[in-house]
């Protein structure tokens, strides 16, 4: 019989957590992550140490890490929503009117409002993507556009200002709890509650499933149409919170917020080991690809490297790590057809 | 009517179903009883699979009666079929390659745990019971990426078994296996069988029908034929059934002068898809290429044609060597290839008939690099009126005719390059009869013209209407090489199955399975 692999009783659970931990991505990319802080550190120690350093190190990527959250939900189902810039452009700007609107409304709701409507805005994209049976790519590229232009033309040439918006939400973009900033705490608390649905409710596992074969996925009687809705209603409830925290932490809207969002969105879910054509990758990955992504940026100018590289190094990261997941992906099948021509 | 009988699990009657103008159904019908094993054998194309993909909820039949466990069922869903207790395996395992084979076998319903969150010790340690009880040690927690066929069905038997469903119905489960797995799997469908439960068996391999079985019944062309009791049966009896049917319906071949060779292929072999294949193809002459599905004929006129590589052999056009994997060098050689799947294959499906057919002899119509509309008009007009494609005009787009019209384009485009070498696979797969008959016809006169035709069909009456000699392929080699005058069908049938007569059968020894 073709055993592929040893028996997995042979292997002790430690070693077997061991050696996964080191196989991981997800601690590979923490590895790099950690790396480019030492090294900016030791440059410079106000990266880390200055009087702004650990809170900034904590809060810039907390943006991102939401709309790296939802972005993986939907790239495992094998699809892509690039609307996400747009809807949190949007959102930051429909909370500004709220306040100017009603200034007392609770800050809690507006946060409920910011979600739902981001939510809203996902449901669209969802029902175009699985009822039209038209690829993801194209509908959110639509909506990316249509998105941003409710937004403009919404807008006109106000923008919202800081003096707009009531002091105590704007106190929520930058305090600390134990040191720790309050939008990072929220937005771990999302990437938890999603990191836990996707590995241990039936629901998660079947975006997996999605994904990896969509075909298979229909045979086996799973209820595609509505999960994939789900993800992008998550995806753009992601985007929603993280447009109510765009406007908390900038305390200004202009017409650019969010702009270019979606890619720095795929971009972290792809450095963080989420495969773009679905099935595997966790949120845990992409948490620490936008982490990695953020400081990068950041990092680089104190480390004085010039504006254009800065860019150029981006897209190094984005396309070694799919070089690197490519070596992987053929140095295993290459193992397990050994294995199987040897058994 | 009598009422239902309670030992009755699965009961179809009369039940039809078309896609578009084809026919897949006419009238097929099936009884399986608990506890028993029950084979539905048949040619590729009398319907088997549709029938099953109804019980299985992928189709919805059209007419006819559907009762499963004495109720009245139209399952509009896999899920459906499955909750109601049928499970199924088809003849190409669909897994999931980037999650574990534990999740695998129970994606959707994993046990719970707490807060419902799913429990996946209790997960992985119902994998391992499964997978002893059927003999083989796969780690529950390996990806199902890179499992070996063998491997990937057992997923799907153990995905079935642990369904614990009162119908299992098994698609050529052992296409890919070995005997000792094979064996395994016997013994498991047994124990099965002595819980109480319906089993189908569908599978080309009589012998293990035979060794298996408790009842087989038999369908063609889309209707029910007979059921017996298998020991009331012989395999000649179901041959006989599987294939009696009345060739004179279609065209047969006008007798042509047969010429030099054209075709030659010696000893090809590529790893694992075939192996040592050798024929020749004359001018004037239809060589029909018969064989299951998956035998590997498709495989050897792709490699022919240049499309896959080959691993040792040798292929000459009217005696000079054609060079491998290069389509172009044997378009030139004059070969000409009309595929399997014509809409994905030899069709631009979007584009105009004009510019379908002109699409090979592009180069020689272009006039300083740039390609006129009215040149692909002018050279493909002649072709498409031969041919009688049923177009208002050239300019329409492919996407929008018939099956047999699209298949009329894909052959004009291959003979307006002049070849003396038509290899055409499943030349009227999906056609209506009437324009079958014409493809038949146009076939018939291209080799009066001396072009040689190298046809692969699943049909037998097509191959033994059409054929001059029909080469019978069987798991990559070729077993049979039968004159037209002495191919039968039950000839065709026993090479493609390597079928054994019924007292060649020694029963095989049953291994002991811990169930």
């Amino acid at each position: 019989m073709t055993a592929l692999t040893l028996n997995p009783s042979e292997i002790s659970p430690v070693r077997r957590i061991l050696g996964g931990a080191l196989r991981s991505r997800e601690i590979a990319v923490a590895v790099v992550l950690v790396l480019v802080i030492a090294a900016t550190t030791v440059k410079n120690d106000h990266f880390l140490f200055g009087a702004n350093g650990w809170r900034d190190l904590l809060l810039t990527p907390s943006i991102l890490l939401l709309l790296a959250v939802g972005e993986t939900a939907v790239v495992i189902t094998r699809n892509v929503d690039l609307s996400v810039g747009s809807v949190v452009g949007l959102t930051a700007y429909l909370t500004g009117r709220i306040f100017i609107a009603h200034p007392g409304t609770p800050i809690f709701l507006v946060f409920l409002i910011g979600l739902a409507f981001g939510g809203v805005l996902g449901l669209v994209n969802g029902v175009l993507v699985a009822w039209g049976r038209v690829p993801a790519l194209v509908i959110t590229l639509g909506t990316l556009y249509i998105y941003r232009g409710v937004f403009l033309s919404w807008a006109g040439s106000n923008r919202v200002n800081a003096s707009d918006m009531p002091d105590s939400f704007l106190n929520v973009g930058t305090k600390q709890i134990l040191s720790i900033p309050l939008l990072t705490i929220v937005a771990v608390i999302v990437l938890a509650i999603v990191g836990y649905y996707l590995y241990s409710a039936r629901g998660g596992r079947e975006l997996y499933a999605i994904g990896s074969d969509p075909d298979a996925a229909q045979l086996y009687g799973l209820k595609v149409t509505r999960r994939i809705l789900a993800a992008f209603v998550l995806s753009g409830a992601m985007a929603g919170l993280a447009g109510v925290m765009t406007a908390a932490y900038y305390g200004t809207v202009s017409s650019n917020a969010g702009l270019n969002l979606e890619l720095q969105a795929v971009g972290a879910a792809v450095i963080g080991g989420v495969a773009i054509f679905g099935g595997s990758g966790t949120v845990w990955g992409a948490a620490i690809g936008a982490f990695l992504l953020v400081t990068i940026n950041r990092a680089l100018p104190v480390l004085g490297v010039q504006d254009f590289w800065q860019q150029f190094v981006v897209g190094v990261l984005i396309i070694g790590s799919i070089v690197l997941d490519r070596v992987l992906t053929v140095r295993r099948d290459r193992k397990i057809i050994e294995a199987r021509d040897n058994a | 009517m009598p009422g239902p009988n309670p030992e009755v699990v699965l009961e179809l009657r009369d039940v039809a179903k078309s896609f578009g103008s084809v026919v897949a159904l006419r009238s097929a019908s099936l009884t399986v009883e608990r506890g028993s094993i029950h084979a539905l054998v048949g040619e590729n194309g009398a319907g088997k699979s549709t029938l099953i993909k109804i019980v299985a909820g992928v189709h919805r039949r059209d007419a006819g009666t559907f009762r499963f466990l004495g109720e009245e069922v139209d399952f509009a869903s896999t899920a459906a079929s499955k909750s109601a207790g049928i499970a199924v395996i088809y003849q190409e395992p669909t897994l999931f390659p980037d999650l574990s084979v534990t999740e695998n076998i129970f994606m959707g319903r994993q046990p719970l745990g707490r807060g419902r969150r799913i429990d996946r010790a209790a997960m992985y340690a119902e994998a391992r019971a499964l997978f002893e009880r059927l003999g083989v040690s796969i780690d529950p927690r390996r990806p199902a990426r890179g499992l070996s066929i063998a491997d990937q069905q057992i997923i799907e038997i153990a995905k079935a078994i642990s369904l614990d469903a009162s119908l299992l119905i098994m698609d050529e489960p052992t296409a890919a296996l070995s005997g000792v797995e094979v064996e395994r799997l016997f013994a498991v469908a047994r124990s099965l069988r002595d819980e109480g439960r319906a089993l189908v068996f569908i599978s080309h391999r009589f012998d293990e029908v035979f060794e298996l079985c408790d009842t087989v019944s038999v369908m063609r062309d889309g209707e029910y034929i007979s059921t017996d009791p298998i020991a009331d049966t012989s395999v000649d009896e179901i041959v006989a059934r599987m294939v009696g049917r009345e060739v004179a319906e279609l065209f047969p071949k006008s007798p042509t002068p047969i010429g030099d060779p054209v075709l030659q292929v010696q000893g090809l072999s590529s790893a694992g898809v075939f192996h040592d294949v050798s024929f020749t193809v004359r001018a004037g002459e239809i060589v029909g290429l018969a064989g299951l599905v998956g035998a590997g004929r498709s495989e050897i006129a792709r490699a022919v044609f240049g499309v896959d590589g080959y691993d040792s052999g040798s292929v000459t056009m009217l005696g000079r060597a054609v060079p491998r994997r290069d389509v172009r060098a044997a378009i030139r050689s004059g070969i000409g290839f009309v595929p399997e799947d014509r809409r994905k294959q030899g069709l631009v499906v979007e584009s105009s008939v004009a510019r379908n057919i002109a699409s090979v002899i592009r180069g020689g119509l272009t006039r300083a690099g740039f390609l006129a509309t009215s040149a692909e008009n002018r050279a493909s007009g002649p072709w498409a009126g031969r041919l009688e494609v049923k177009t208002s005009a050239l300019d329409m787009p492919a996407t929008t005719m018939s099956g047999g019209n699209q298949q009329k384009v894909v052959i004009a485009k291959w003979l307006a390059t002049q070849p003396k070498l038509l290899i055409i696979d499943e030349p009227t797969r999906g056609i209506d009869v009437g324009t079958k008959s014409e493809v038949h016809r146009l076939l018939s006169d291209l080799a009066g013209q001396g072009v040689a035709i190298l046809m692969i069909s699943s049909e037998l009456p097509e191959v033994l209407g059409m054929a001059d000699r029909v080469l019978v392929v069987c798991e990559g080699s070729i077993t049979a090489d039968i004159a037209r005058a002495d191919a039968t069908p039950e000839k065709v049938m026993y090479a493609a199955t390597r079928a054994v007569r019924p007292n060649d059968i020694t029963p095989a020894k049953t291994e002991e399975v811990p169930a």
